[in-house]
C-alpha cells in the first residue's frame, strides 16, 4: 500500500518537474524565435532553376539570408491551385514576410492578405491592393528603350530582331520601349517582331525561339533581344551559329555565350526583394507600389568582361547619356500599361 | 467478411508500401520518416481548410478514376481522360460565358451538361474508330489529348480571352454558374461539385449491376469473343464505354470552373486524367474502392505540397517521388501475385 503511494507521488513531482521543464523549453523557444525574422517566398512554376525570374528573386532571398540573418522557406508551386494554400500555410505558422513571385499568384495574395490581415504580403510583377501588401513592379520599358538604343547603335545593317516569349502585356511592354530607343537612336532602323506563342508553353520553347531568330538573322537582323524565358537558350544557340548578337534578359546573361551576347536588360528581382525583405526586418514594412527603375537601379543593363569588347566606348557613353536622360524625366518612354 | 477483407489487403499493403519506401527515401535526406509522415497527414488533414483542399482534389480524380474504370471495364484502355476533362471544363466555362442570362438553378446543371457533353464527343470519336475501324484505343486516345489541349488554346486565347489578363485565361462565367463553396471547408473551393462525383460513382455502379448495356459491357470486357458467339454488339458496347468514359471525365473538370476559378485556365490540371489511371487500378474498378483511392491520391497531391514547407530538407521533387512510388507499388500487379502464391 504504502510502496504504491510512494510510487504515485514519486509520479506526480516527476510529472511536475516535466511540466516545468516544457514550460521553461517553450519559452526560450519563443525567445529564439521571437529574434529570428522569418520569409516566406513561393515561387512559380518556373522553379528556382530557370534562370532568369524566379531565379533573381531566389538570388535575393539568399542574399537576405546570408546578410541579415533572416531564416525562412523558398517553396516552388506545383500547380495553379496550389499558390493559396502555400500562401495561407505560411501565414497561418510563423512567417513574418511572405513573398509571392510571378503574376500567377495575384489572386491568391488578393485573398489571403484579405484573410491575415495582420500578416505582411509582397507580390512582384502584379498590382494588388491591400494596406499589408506591397507590390513590386519593374519599369521594363526604360531598360528595353537602352538595350534597343545600343543595338541601334553599334548594328551595322539598321536591322534589329525582337523575340518575346508568351505574348502578353508585358512582353509587349518590353518591344514597345525597345523599338522606341531603337528609332530614338535611328528613326529608319528596321525592327523585326516575333513571339513564341501565346500559350505558357511559350516560355519554355528554346527549340522555336532558335527558329525565329534564325529567321531573323537571315532576314537581316544583326542584333536581338530574346525577352522569352527559357526559350531565349534557343536564341543564344542562333546566335553562336550564324556568328551574331543577341541582347539577354532578366539576369545577367552575358556569360552565356561570352563574344555573342551585346548586353543584358537586368530587372533586378533580387535588389527588390532584398530591400524589401531589409525594410519589413527593421520594422519599415509599408504596403502599396513599389517602382523600379533606371533611377534606383531595379533596371539596368550589363556590362561586364564578357561584352566590353563589343560595345564601342562611344556608344558606350552615348547609354550613359540617354540613362541620365531617362532617369532626370527628360526622355519620356512610352510604356504599353498606359496605353491600354 | 473474409472475402472482402482479402480483396482489402492488397490496396492497403500497396500503399503501405510505396509510403514506406518513399518516406525511406525522402528519409535519407536528412529528415527523418516520422516527421515527414506527420508532415504529410497535416497537410492533408490538419485543418478543415487543408482537409477541403484534399477533397477538392479528390473530386476530380473521382471522375477520371471511373472514366478509365469504365474503359477498363470493357475491356479499353481509355489514357484520353486528362484532354476529355479539359474540353469538358472549357465547354462549361463557354456556356457561362456565352449564355450570361440561364437563371441559377438551371445555369450549373446546363455547364455540367455541356461539360459531359464535350468529354463524350470527344470519347466517341476514339469509341468509333476502335468499333468500326479496329484502331487501337490507347494510341488514339493518348494523341488526342494533345488535340484537345490544342482545342482548348485556340478556345482559350482567341475565343474567350479575358481581356488585361497576363494569365492564359478566359473571362469569367456569369455569376448565375457559380456552384459556391461550402462555409465549413474555410475558403477552400469544396462544393456541392464533390457530391456531382459521388452521384457519378453511384450511377455508374448501377448501369453495371442493373441495367443489360452494362452487362453487355463487362461481357465484352471479360471475353470479346464470348460476347459475340453470346449475341453481343461488341462494337456498340465499344462505343457506349468509351462515349461514358469521355462525359464522366469531362465532368471532372467541373470543380475547377464552376467553384474554384470560375474560369478556365490553361493548365489548370496537375495531371487529374492520368493519376485518374492510378485511382482506377488502386481501387479495384468499384466504385467504393474508386472514391476510397481517389481520397488518397487527393490527400497525397494536397500532403506533399507543405512538405518543403514543414521539413528541412524535403522537395518538390521528393515529393513527386513519393507519389510515384505509391502508383507504382499500387500497379505492381507481378509483385502481389508473386506474394500470393508464395504465401497466401
Amino acid at each position: 500500500m504504502t510502496r504504491i503511494n510512494q510510487l504515485k507521488a514519486a509520479g506526480r513531482v516527476l510529472g511536475l518537474f516535466a511540466l516545468v521543464l516544457a514550460l521553461l523549453g517553450a519559452l526560450a523557444g519563443k525567445c529564439v524565435y521571437a529574434s529570428e525574422f522569418k520569409v516566406g517566398m513561393v515561387l512559380d512554376k518556373g522553379g528556382k532553376e530557370d534562370k532568369s525570374f524566379n531565379n533573381a528573386a531566389y538570388d535575393g532571398f539568399k542574399h537576405a539570408k546570408a546578410e541579415l540573418k533572416i531564416t525562412g522557406k523558398v517553396i516552388e508551386a506545383s500547380d495553379d491551385n496550389s499558390y493559396e494554400p502555400l500562401l495561407r500555410a505560411m501565414a497561418s505558422r510563423d512567417f513574418d514576410l511572405i513573398i509571392a513571385i510571378g503574376f500567377a499568384q495575384a489572386e491568391a495574395v488578393k485573398r489571403v492578405s484579405k484573410a491575415y490581415p495582420s500578416k505582411h504580403f509582397v507580390i512582384v510583377d502584379a498590382e494588388v491592393e491591400a494596406p499589408n501588401v506591397r507590390t513590386l513592379m519593374f519599369r521594363e520599358h526604360e531598360g528595353s528603350f537602352l538595350v534597343g538604343a545600343l543595338a541601334a547603335l553599334v548594328s551595322h545593317t539598321g536591322k534589329i530582331g525582337f523575340i518575346g516569349g508568351m505574348d502578353g502585356p508585358l512582353i509587349r511592354r518590353f518591344e514597345m520601349g525597345y523599338i522606341a530607343g531603337a528609332k530614338y537612336i535611328n528613326p529608319r532602323v528596321k525592327v523585326i517582331s516575333n513571339f513564341v506563342g501565346v500559350s505558357v508553353d511559350a516560355w519554355n520553347n528554346p527549340a522555336k525561339g532558335k527558329e525565329l531568330a534564325i529567321a531573323q538573322y537571315s532576314e537581316g537582323g544583326d542584333i536581338i533581344f530574346g525577352a522569352a524565358g527559357a526559350s531565349g537558350n534557343g536564341v543564344f544557340d542562333a546566335a553562336e551559329e550564324e556568328g551574331r548578337l543577341v541582347i539577354g534578359v532578366d539576369s545577367n546573361q552575358n556569360w552565356v555565350k561570352p563574344g555573342h551576347v551585346l548586353t543584358s536588360m537586368l530587372k533586378r528581382v533580387d535588389v527588390a526583394v532584398f530591400d524589401t525583405i531589409r525594410a519589413a526586418q527593421s520594422g519599415q514594412f509599408a504596403g502599396g507600389i513599389f517602382y523600379y527603375g533606371l533611377a534606383n537601379s531595379g533596371i539596368d543593363y550589363a556590362m561586364d568582361q564578357y561584352n566590353e569588347a563589343l560595345v564601342p566606348k562611344a556608344a558606350r557613353a552615348r547609354i550613359e547619356e540617354l540613362k541620365k536622360a531617362i532617369i532626370d524625366g527628360k526622355i519620356r518612354v512610352p510604356d504599353y500599361y498606359e496605353k491600354k | 467478411m473474409s472475402g472482402i477483407l482479402k480483396r482489402l489487403l492488397q490496396p492497403f499493403l500497396a500503399v503501405a508500401l510505396g509510403l514506406a519506401l518513399g518516406l525511406g527515401i525522402a528519409a535519407l535526406g536528412g529528415d527523418s520518416a516520422w516527421v515527414i509522415l506527420k508532415a504529410l497527414l497535416n497537410s492533408a488533414f490538419g485543418s478543415r481548410y487543408d482537409f477541403g483542399m484534399t477533397l477538392f482534389y479528390s473530386a476530380p480524380l473521382v471522375l477520371t478514376g471511373l472514366s478509365v474504370a469504365m474503359g477498363l471495364e470493357a475491356g479499353l484502355f481509355n489514357i484520353g481522360a486528362e484532354g476529355q476533362m479539359g474540353l469538358g471544363a472549357l465547354a462549361a466555362a463557354a456556356v457561362g460565358i456565352g449564355f450570361p442570362g440561364v437563371p441559377w438553378p438551371l445555369a450549373p446543371a446546363l455547364a455540367v451538361f455541356a461539360a459531359f457533353l464535350a468529354g463524350a464527343t470527344w470519347g466517341a470519336i476514339p469509341g468509333w474508330l476502335r468499333a468500326k475501324r479496329g484502331s487501337h484505343e490507347v494510341i488514339i486516345t493518348i494523341m488526342m489529348n494533345f488535340i484537345a489541349a490544342g482545342v482548348a488554346s485556340y478556345f482559350t486565347l482567341y475565343v474567350f480571352k479575358a481581356p488585361h489578363s497576363q494569365n492564359s485565361e478566359t473571362s469569367s462565367v456569369a455569376a448565375a454558374y457559380l456552384i459556391h463553396p461550402f462555409a465549413f471547408f474555410m475558403d477552400a473551393p469544396v462544393s456541392a461539385a464533390l457530391l456531382l462525383s459521388l452521384v457519378i460513382a453511384g450511377g455508374t455502379a448501377l448501369f453495371f449491376r442493373r441495367t443489360v448495356a452494362g452487362y453487355e459491357l463487362r461481357a465484352v470486357g471479360a471475353n470479346e469473343m464470348a460476347a459475340r458467339f453470346a449475341g453481343i454488339d461488341v462494337g456498340r458496347s465499344q462505343l457506349l464505354a468509351l462515349t461514358f468514359a469521355g462525359g464522366i471525365a469531362g465532368l471532372a473538370g467541373i470543380p475547377e470552373v464552376l467553384s474554384a476559378s470560375g474560369r478556365f485556365r490553361m493548365g489548370f490540371s496537375p495531371g487529374y486524367g492520368f493519376m485518374g489511371i492510378a485511382v482506377a487500378l488502386l481501387g479495384r474498378r468499384r466504385a467504393m474502392g474508386i472514391i476510397a483511392a481517389a481520397l488518397l491520391f487527393g490527400a497525397l497531391q494536397k500532403g506533399t505540397a507543405y512538405l518543403e514547407l514543414d521539413t528541412q530538407h524535403v522537395t518538390r521533387d521528393l515529393s513527386q517521388i513519393l507519389q510515384a512510388l505509391v502508383i507504382l507499388s499500387v500497379s505492381a500487379d507481378g509483385l502481389w501475385r508473386w506474394l500470393k502464391n508464395d504465401r497466401l
